[in-house]
């Protein structure tokens, strides 16, 4: 218990300490929500989609949530190469306090990052129903421990950043695009609909939606129970990863 | 306290430690010697379960090192040859970190890491970032955080190097203290000969991952028929200097490690 503590508290000493890349980091999503969301206001709302960036925002900060907990995951490489993973590694707690440590420090990390966020799309014009906003905070909390898990279970078995395009081209941005978060997932070709519909994070923005817009696809039962259980898979495959772990 | 057997580490094709036998005895000094790329780092590397054999057994505090590498953790402690400090946390943070991984006591860490700050000089500087320090700080530091909870066993893996002789000399006293009075049993590795001479009980030579002999010191100059260690060492091991062999690319990570220092 103590373990995931010190590991969770240095995740966040070293995020707070690092204030440039705090604010780097809300780059992206501004441009996601100017560009793309004032872009296609104006069809969407022709299209009789209503409102877009009351649609946009919770995929926007699903996004940084999604973007900020993987890339701490990942983060692993760099203790590996900076040394310090085997101070962690030959200490004498289990595999799963390392892991759970980790996960949880970089989804703490990726929530703050996610609140700014968030005050930046209700500047842009988003009005949430706050009335539900733990019930926000729950999915968002589900999303981030998830891709922090995911980011970690990763980064065990990878010895440098070499790789780190292909997970970014190839893993990460699809989940993101993928999972109905700039785009409704209602109507969808058949192919992509059913890439939706088994990617985790397309439950994760479905449930931010519901919370903060009363507008869902799927129950949000199901999709708590679906964040639970990917993350259950994950933490499994992460702690056999880590098992494996050469230093 | 420390037993492997017909151990063995490959990486591909390249033979890194060569089927050998270590056994040291509970509360025992032992000294792990050979040149450049002999296979020391590998095999402790195995030792503190970081590293799976190819191929071998071993044993530590009775725990079976490769079955029950969690259980095996809690009985030792470790000096690493390379950097593992977190360079964004402070000094006093990083042995924080490490006396709450170890389960320490308030309490007891807190009287601990004061102690240990004095003995390496790092006191006045706790509160500093650790990416601030020089090399030698760092490595003192180091030392200071493996020293932090009182194992069993203590890897140190060439813990003085890079250190002017006063420090040097305060962690050599403090560890023969840890020895004496805790009965820690001490693996070490060093290519200062006269560190040997002052602590170990026992000692193995390994060269190309075999080893080429253990005993104590005088057995091993009668048998190498020299005056002191170091030309036993020398006589025994050769005086060829020694390339980093091995798999260049997975080698890369370490040989850049060494390099930023
Ligand atoms: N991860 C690795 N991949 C490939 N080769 C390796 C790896 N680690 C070590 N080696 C090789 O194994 C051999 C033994 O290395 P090791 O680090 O055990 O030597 P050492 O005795 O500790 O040397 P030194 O005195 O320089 O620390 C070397 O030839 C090294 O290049
Ligand atoms: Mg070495």
């Amino acid at each position: 218990m103590n373990a995931i503590y010190i590991l969770w508290l240095r995740q966040l000493k070293r995020f707070v300490r690092k204030k440039a890349s705090i604010v780097g980091a809300l780059g992206q999503p501004i441009i996601f929500l100017l560009a793309i969301g004032f872009g296609f206001s104006p069809i969407y709302a022709k299209a009789g989609g209503g409102n877009y960036i009351q649609f946009l925002a919770p995929g926007i900060i699903v996004m940084t949530v999604l973007f900020t907990s993987i890339f701490t995951g990942l983060e692993i490489i760099w203790d590996k190469q900076f040394g310090f993973l085997k101070e962690t590694f030959v200490a004498p707690i289990s595999r799963l306090e390392i892991l759970l440590g980790k996960t949880l420090g970089g989804a703490t990390v990726a929530m703050i990052q996610g609140t700014f966020v968030f005050l930046i799309t209700l500047i842009a014009g988003f009005r949430p129903d706050l009335a539900s906003l733990p019930l926000a905070l729950l999915f968002l909390f589900l999303v981030a421990v998830l891709s922090s898990a995911l980011g970690a279970a990763i980064a065990a078995r990878l010895d440098d950043m070499q790789g780190f395009p292909l997970i970014f081209n190839f893993m990460v941005q699809p989940l993101f695009f993928l999972s109905g978060a700039i785009f409704p997932i209602k109507d969808l070709p058949p192919a992509l609909s059913f890439i939706t519909k088994i990617n985790p994070f397309s439950y994760g923005v479905d449930g931010l939606r519901y919370a903060f817009n009363g507008a869902n696809v799927f129950n949000p039962v199901l999709s708590i129970s679906v964040l639970c259980g990917f993350t259950a898979v994950i933490l499994a495959a992460g702690v056999y990863q880590f098992s494996k772990v050469q230093l | 306290m420390i037993e492997a057997r017909n151990l063995t580490k490959k990486f591909g094709d390249f033979i890194a430690v060569d089927n050998i036998y270590i056994k040291v005895n509970k509360g025992e000094v032992f000294a792990f010697l050979g040149p450049n790329g002999a296979g020391k780092s590998t095999t402790i590397k195995m030792l503190t379960t970081l590293l799976t054999p190819t191929s071998g057994d071993i044993f530590l505090n009775n725990h079976n090192v490769i079955e029950n590498p969690h259980e095996t953790r809690r009985s030792f402690g470790i000096v690493f040859q390379d950097p593992s400090l977190d360079n964004e946390l402070t000094a006093e943070e990083n042995m924080q970190f490490h006396a709450v991984l170890y389960g320490l006591k308030k309490d007891v860490y807190q009287k601990r890491i004061v102690e240990l700050l004095n003995l390496v000089e790092l006191y006045d500087r706790k509160d500093s970032y650790v990416k601030n320090f020089s090399g030698g700080m760092k490595r003192r530091l180091e030392i200071a955080r493996g020293l932090l909870h009182h194992p069993k066993v203590l890897f140190l893996d060439e813990p003085t190097i890079g250190l002017d002789p006063q420090t040097r000399n305060h962690i050599w006293t403090y560890i023969n203290n840890l020895n004496k009075k805790e009965n820690v049993t001490i693996f070490f590795t060093t290519h200062h000969m006269e560190e040997v001479e002052r602590i170990a009980q026992r000692v193995a030579i390994i060269d190309h991952g075999k080893i080429l002999i253990t005993g104590t010191i005088g057995e091993i100059i009668q048998k190498a028929d020299t005056k002191n260690l170091e030309d036993a060492f020398i006589s025994l091991t050769g005086s060829k200097i020694r390339e980093e062999t091995g798999n260049v690319g997975l080698n890369q990570m370490r040989i850049s490690n060494k390099l930023m220092r």
